[in-house]
């Protein structure tokens, strides 16, 4: 499969490997509706397990959106994964896989990462009006939004 | 779903992702004007509602009796588990695992356990691995009971209610005699098990197993043939197994719509290889299919216990680990079947002692967003079945 993806998008697969016996791809952020869009119609990937978000702030590409996919037919999980920059946008897979609209509500929430195409790109565990990310690692574990918390809880600070 | 004569419910015609995506911002809120011009009902269900097991807000669009839309409001009990993940050492945030699913706490412990263990590159012994099953299933069953009770109750049936949590009660004294606490029990750690099982233990197992089979079959004499039960389950909140895979919904409810896949047999965790036992799986893919499955499902976890008791190899319950858990740089993702589907944990570890990311996949969150599928066209009363027959706990949904 690999080979067949590199063979289409060529540069686009930066990397694919193992580690610890798991399967992953690194793929660049143009390629990668094209590529979830081909393992699920071409290699039997029906299943998304899960899309997520890790921030590593040093990197040029601030965020790493990765794609678990998983086969029925060939009980193979494989992880895809992009880097994003700050303020811009992730593709949405939303069309393909219907479990995507909260599963990336949910990174955005989270990480603030826009996902292009997303039919209702809103927050979805934290309340709409909520300021700041806070899986982001500039975000302190007791950090929050205490003008939030004021207006709507009339408390000075939620601590 | 098309209305002829009622122009009103166009804007919910959007079951297909592409005409989703064909709305502007304008055009919805143009929508959600003629909205409420029409003769349409917007019904809040919850936060504070017993039927919604938590704290779960449910805005239902109504037409009438009719359930024409729905949008879950969630995130009320929203602790920042994956954020405090990020500031702990691994051994520290075992015991936050618990909290998330607070019924299955021996499951989110177990996969949160093997995830670290497989970033470590090591395996529990035999014993520890075998304790862990009996526990899990242990765990599953009362899950399960927990689940009959309430969605029992939620469609108007008491009894269940009493049986099931009398028969519970007896799977928590095991727990409190095995690690001293009843629900969130931390009760392995990385690298196997802490406790050595009790005096008694396989004993007070093989007596519960043998408590529990005739009990599961007066759940059944108080439901399966009960006229009132067929009637509020049967044909409610299908959802077909091409929904449901493309939904992500994974547990009963998938195998229920007729999907034979179980992480336990796919692939396999812990000892699962080691044991017989089958996946039940339904037809019709309605809450009384749903019923069904997990009626089955908990007699399978019977025999995987009485297996697991009779083999339990001696040995060492814990494998040889480091004192100071510090992982290789890398990440893993690691799932187990949990009772409400598939648990996943994605650890990304940077090479020091506190995980860099620990995002949890959690089942009850994936299976909701399908809520909204299930219940289109049905009646008010039906979500209050269905919500209970996805089986849903809101610590695990908001995390």
């Amino acid at each position: 499969m690999v080979a067949r993806l590199r063979q289409r998008f060529g540069s686009g697969i930066s990397e694919a490997s193992t580690y610890l016996g798991q399967n992953y791809l690194i793929v660049d952020r143009s390629v990668a509706y094209d590529v979830l869009a081909l393992m699920r119609d071409d290699e039997e990937f029906d299943y998304l397990v899960d899309v997520t978000c890790v921030h590593y702030p040093e990197r040029a590409k601030q965020f790493e959106v990765v794609w678990i996919v998983y086969s029925f037919a060939r009980n193979e999980r494989i992880r895809v994964k992009t880097g994003v920059a700050e303020g811009e946008a992730a593709p949405s897979v939303v069309a393909l896989w219907g479990t995507a609209n909260w599963l990336e509500r949910e990174a955005f929430d989270m990480f603030g990462v826009q996902f292009d195409g997303h039919p209702d790109m809103r927050r979805i565990l934290l309340p709409d009006d909520w300021k700041g990310h806070p899986l982001r690692k500039d975000y302190g574990i007791i950090q929050q939004d205490n003008e939030w918390v004021r207006i709507n809880l009339g408390i000075e600070s939620g601590q | 779903m098309k209305d002829e004569h009622n122009p009103g419910t166009a804007h919910l015609d959007l079951d297909t992702p592409e005409a989703q995506l064909r709305l502007t911002q304008q055009e919805r809120a143009r929508r959600d004007e003629t909205f409420l011009d029409a003769n349409e009902l917007v019904l809040n269900m919850g936060p504070q509602h017993p039927s919604t097991h938590g704290v779960l807000r449910v805005i239902l669009k109504l037409d009438g009796e009719k359930v024409l839309g729905t949008e879950c409001v969630i995130g009320y009990l929203h602790r920042g588990v994956e954020k405090i993940a990020e500031h702990r050492t691994y051994t520290m945030f075992n015991p936050y695992v618990d909290r998330m699913d607070y019924v299955a706490a021996v499951s989110n412990g177990l996969g949160y356990c093997e995830a670290v263990e497989k970033i470590l590159n090591v395996e529990a012994p035999p014993r520890a691995q075998y304790i862990r099953v009996i526990l899990a299933e242990l765990n599953r069953l009362a899950s399960h009971m927990l689940w009959l009770g309430t969605h029992a109750l939620d469609i108007g049936a008491i009894t269940p209610l009493f049986y099931t949590f009398r028969d519970r009660e007896e799977i928590l004294k095991i727990f409190e005699k095995y690690c001293g606490a009843r629900l969130t029990t931390h009760a392995f750690r990385i690298g196997g098990c802490l406790y050595e099982t009790y005096d008694g233990f396989e004993e007070d197992v093989r007596k519960f197993s043998k408590f529990v089979a005739p009990k599961i079959d007066e759940y059944e004499t108080l439901l399966t043939t009960n006229r009132i039960w067929v009637e509020r389950t049967k044909g409610v909140g299908f959802i077909s197994a091409k929904d449901a895979i493309d939904l992500g919904v994974t547990g009963p409810v998938l195998r229920a719509s007729g999907v034979k896949w179980d992480l336990r047999k796919a692939q396999p965790y812990a000892a699962y290889k080691d044991f017989d036992f089958e996946i039940p799986i339904g037809s019709n893919g309605d809450t009384y299919d749903r019923y069904l499955v997990r009626i089955a499902e908990m007699r399978q976890s019977l025999r995987i216990i009485q297996q697991a008791v009779d083999g339990l190899p001696e040995g060492p319950i814990m494998a040889k680990i480091p004192k100071v858990i510090k992982p290789a740089v890398g990440e893993i993702y690691h799932s187990i079947e949990a009772p409400k589907g598939e648990l996943g944990y994605f650890i990304v570890s940077d090479g020091s002692t506190q995980p860099y990311r620990v995002r949890v996949r959690p089942p009850s969150f994936v299976n909701l967003q399908a809520l909204d599928k299930m219940v289109r066209g049905a009646l008010v009363a039906d979500v209050v079945a269905v919500i209970g027959t996805i089986d849903i706990v809101l610590g695990e949904v908001d995390r």
